[in-house]
């Protein structure tokens, strides 16, 4: 496909920083990138968005030289480019940031900088003239960190400008940005816009990929749309809305909100005091954490990721031991001993949501309707006698289920790999839900899920809400804590820093509490 | 002990660890690119035999250890191939590479020598003779140093200097020149290497075969440096040892110097039994061959600091999106 016609008139009156004609990619059967073509304007901030699966990080693949086209054409300022590596993306001056940092953990930041860029076959020159480099950017940019820190030792939020930084020291005019802001609090993801802005002002151009709408509309100048590995829209993003995104990511019309009704909170269920956790490496994960759930509420817990929440969520499901008292309608539980195994807390009435689905909640290889046994294979009507198993009794269930939760294909027998994200968390959230528990534990409900299944699960979550039933929420995506919860606890190193009510608090208060900053505790 | 006791066995220490600190050095490059190797003691064993062989054939030591380096570079390609490029599991191929070796050196050198799978013994040009450094005699009027200087120093075979030379040299290309630079990274995290547009295969394979040229100067060494011939097995284990004195060593090249001379001090006490005998202990003769290993579980073990792998070692590179 050459696409002459009108982009090819186009792109003569002014050259695009990037243009793509008719990118075509397929992986076996599954056509990733089906005839793409998108113009990104010098020295603008164009984002691309679309739902896990829709392709965009194929095309940006195909950019950054991991994949070649099956066809299409690449034009950097208006010059036809072939990418076969990384090393020739980069000589286009294409940096890429991804969205699980490409950087080595023991290395200093000069060392990672250099990797790939050095000057000669010895490492001194490298490190004096990068270690200047890096001064003259910091001044420019924004972009302090120290040069001989270790990785290991930075926050995420530095760990990324080390990566835009490797792409600036390698002099990238056009920059990538795969899911930025995932993993930082917001007033590093400001910081980072700001940073963004600042390297527009100066002519670089900026692609951002992301699935928060929220972000598009903020600093983007136009927007993409992606369906299904086809480019469906772009817009000039002050002519469009979150809503108008959301309809063109899906096809169809999408609830944004979740509707909800205000709750009704019963008697405490869940009571949690001076909850203590220490990891293998003797570090204090849980530092006296106390909160309360009530029956038919949704505590919903906010935090940047690795504050304590994943540790309260495993001592909570019997996954890890702790100390102090945790008490399920008025019952004391055990926390060390026999009885504080996941099997015992199913028993007591709590259901679990693993934060981490592939790892703790599925396993990937084995079928659904197996998935959809472990933890409850000791119920009675799943067993035929004694000593066996009633497998089709189980993979009757698990049909079912999946009729219920409308997790496709309806195959029972398909292995869990072989759904996508959104399929697999319904699998494991039918499993969880349809045992009628008094709790619900659930961390990162929608991670890598997509906008259409993620508006289904959280319908689920409200719907066993009124059912009466107690909710802890745990997320890292504020939006969702806000939009689900009755009351916000925030975490921070180990603590709770504070509750608010989500009617009268905003992304600022929380932000700051989610920094470790102000709140009541601290 | 008397002084010259010690000398001597300081003499025989430096004598048997040369052949670890070689296949230390060796593993330590591969596994530093990520790529494990169970397999020194195998690269080690046909290293021994084919370099033995030739030299025997041709009576050059030298063109021995020629087809000594490129019998274990052959052993290092087939895991390049199997662990890079087919991204097999990097254990397995070690110990396959052990067993193939094990059984084809004692076949090879039958098949030509007929003895029962022996080489002939060496002698003269056709091994590696002892090399008496300058100013020895000199020198040895001095106190303590000088007859140290005689004894332990001086005295040696060519391979045991380049082994020694190998431990600045090795520190200098890993911790000072780009190459080595990209040879950490490519073991902690091959993506990082990738993403900066350098070919993680290539890095790794040239890791895998710089492993195997260390190895080829290990296994001569055996047959035709420390010993004056190949023997059924005559690596008895070493390249395992050298492994544990690798971990030991937390994959550092000062280290590794440090852990193979401890690990050969203990099997030059174990070769003599007088010495232990008059110390007035009784420690038996398999609990020092077996103190290496004790060592390496306690630091394993995290009793002596903690030796954390390089982070990507073991794990083929996929290109992920």
């Amino acid at each position: 496909m050459q696409g002459q016609g009108t982009l090819g008139r186009q792109a003569s009156a002014a050259p695009f920083a990037i243009e793509l004609r008719g990118i075509s990619k397929a992986f076996g059967p599954v056509q990733a990138n089906k005839d793409i073509s998108i113009q990104v304007a010098k020295g603008s901030i164009h984002g691309i968005i679309g739902e896990n699966g829709a392709g965009k990080s194929t095309l940006m693949s195909i950019l950054y030289g991991f994949y070649k086209a099956d066809s299409g054409e690449i034009l950097i300022d208006g010059k036809p480019t072939t990418i076969p590596d990384s090393q020739s993306a980069i000589r286009a001056g294409i940096g890429m940031v991804f969205q699980h940092f490409k950087l080595v953990q023991n290395f200093t930041v000069l060392e990672n900088v250099i990797l790939g860029a050095e000057e000669g076959a010895m490492l001194a020159p490298s490190l004096s003239k990068a270690r200047k480099v890096l001064g003259d950017l910091a001044r420019e940019y924004e972009l302090d960190v120290d040069p001989d820190a270790l990785i290991e030792d930075l926050s995420v939020g530095h760990q990324q400008r080390v990566e835009i930084l490797k792409a600036l020291y390698r002099q990238a005019d056009i920059l990538i940005l795969d899911e930025p802001t995932g993993v930082l609090t917001p007033a590093e993801a400001d910081h980072l816009f700001r940073i963004l802005n600042g390297l527009k002002d100066q002519g670089k151009t900026i692609i951002l990929i992301t699935h928060k709408l929220r972000e598009i509309m903020e600093i983007t100048d136009m927007v993409s749309v992606m369906r299904r590995g086809q480019m469906v829209a772009t817009v000039t993003t002050a002519q469009t809305s979150p809503e108008e995104l959301a309809e063109l990511m899906v096809g169809r019309k999408v609830l944004l909100h979740v509707h909800k009704d205000p709750a009704t909170p019963g008697a405490a269920v869940l009571e949690v005091e001076n909850l203590r956790v220490v990891d293998d490496q003797k570090v204090e994960r849980l530092r006296g954490i106390s909160l309360t759930v009530r029956a038919g509420e949704i505590l919903g817990i906010a935090g940047v990721a690795g504050n304590g929440q994943s540790e309260l969520l495993e001592v909570l499901g019997g996954i890890a031991k702790g100390s102090g008292t945790i008490r399920l309608n008025g019952k004391e539980l055990d926390l060390t001993g026999k009885f504080s195994d996941g099997r015992s807390r199913r028993a007591d009435g709590i259901a679990h949501v693993p934060e981490d689905r592939q790892v703790l909640g599925l396993i990937m290889d084995f079928s659904a309707w197996e998935n959809v046994a472990f933890g409850y294979h000791h119920a009675p009507e799943y067993q035929k006698n004694a000593l066996f198993m009633d497998n089709d009794a189980i993979r009757a269930d698990t049909e079912k289920k999946m009729a219920t939760f409308d997790v496709r294909p309806p195959i029972p027998t398909l292995a869990a790999k072989n759904f996508s994200g959104g399929n697999q968390q319904k699998i494991v959230v039918a499993r969880e839900i349809e045992r009628n528990p008094d709790l619900l534990l659930i961390g990162q409900p929608t991670r890598g899920v997509d906008i259409g299944a993620i508006e289904f699960i959280h319908k689920q979550i409200v719907a066993l809400r009124d059912q009466g039933k107690a909710i802890l929420l745990v997320s890292v995506e504020l939006d969702e804590i806000m939009s689900l919860s009755d009351r916000i606890a925030v975490m921070f190193d180990g603590r709770i820093m504070g509750e608010r009510d989500p009617a009268t608090t905003n992304e600022r208060e929380l932000g700051l509490l989610m920094a470790g900053v102000g709140g009541e505790s601290a | 002990m008397d002084y010259a006791t010690f000398l001597q066995i300081l003499d025989t220490t430096v004598r048997l660890a040369t052949p670890l600190l070689l296949a230390c050095l060796a593993g330590l490059y591969s596994e530093r690119a990520g790529v494990f190797d169970i397999g020194l003691e195998g690269k080690m064993l046909m290293a021994a035999m084919t370099s033995a062989a030739v030299a025997a054939l041709t009576g050059s030591v030298w063109v021995g250890l020629a087809a000594g380096i490129l019998g274990a570079l052959l052993f290092a390609l087939v895991h390049g191939l199997a662990s890079i490029t087919f991204r097999g599991n990097q254990l397995i191929s070690g110990v396959a590479l052990n067993f193939v070796a094990s059984g084809i050196t004692v076949l090879i050198a039958q098949d030509l020598f007929g003895q029962g799978g022996r080489t002939p013994p060496l002698s003269g040009g056709a091994r590696f003779n002892a090399i008496s450094l300058p100013f020895v005699d000199s020198l040895s009027v001095v106190p303590i140093l000088g007859p140290m200087y005689r004894e332990v120093i001086s005295g040696h075979t060519f391979l045991v200097y380049v082994a020694a030379a190998l431990v600045p040299a090795t520190w200098w290309l890993l911790y000072r020149t780009r190459f080595g630079l990209r040879l950490r990274a490519v073991g902690e995290n091959p993506a990082s290497v990738d993403t900066a547009g350098v070919s993680v295969i290539r890095l790794r394979f040239t890791a895998v075969l710089i492993t195997g040229v260390l190895c080829g100067l290990a296994g001569a060494y055996m047959s035709t440096g420390l010993q004056a011939g190949f023997g059924r097995e005559m690596t008895a284990g070493r390249g395992y040892i050298a492994l544990a004195a690798l971990i030991f060593a937390k994959w550092r090249p000062w280290q590794a110097l440090g852990a193979t001379m401890l690990f050969g001090f203990f099997q030059a006490l174990a070769l003599r039994p007088d010495v232990i005998a008059k110390t007035g202990l009784s420690i038996p003769v398999p609990a020092l061959d077996a103190l290496p290993y004790i060592l390496t579980v306690v630091v394993l073990a995290g009793i002596v600091g903690k030796a954390i792998p390089p982070r990507a070692g073991g794990e083929p590179y996929v290109k992920e999106r």
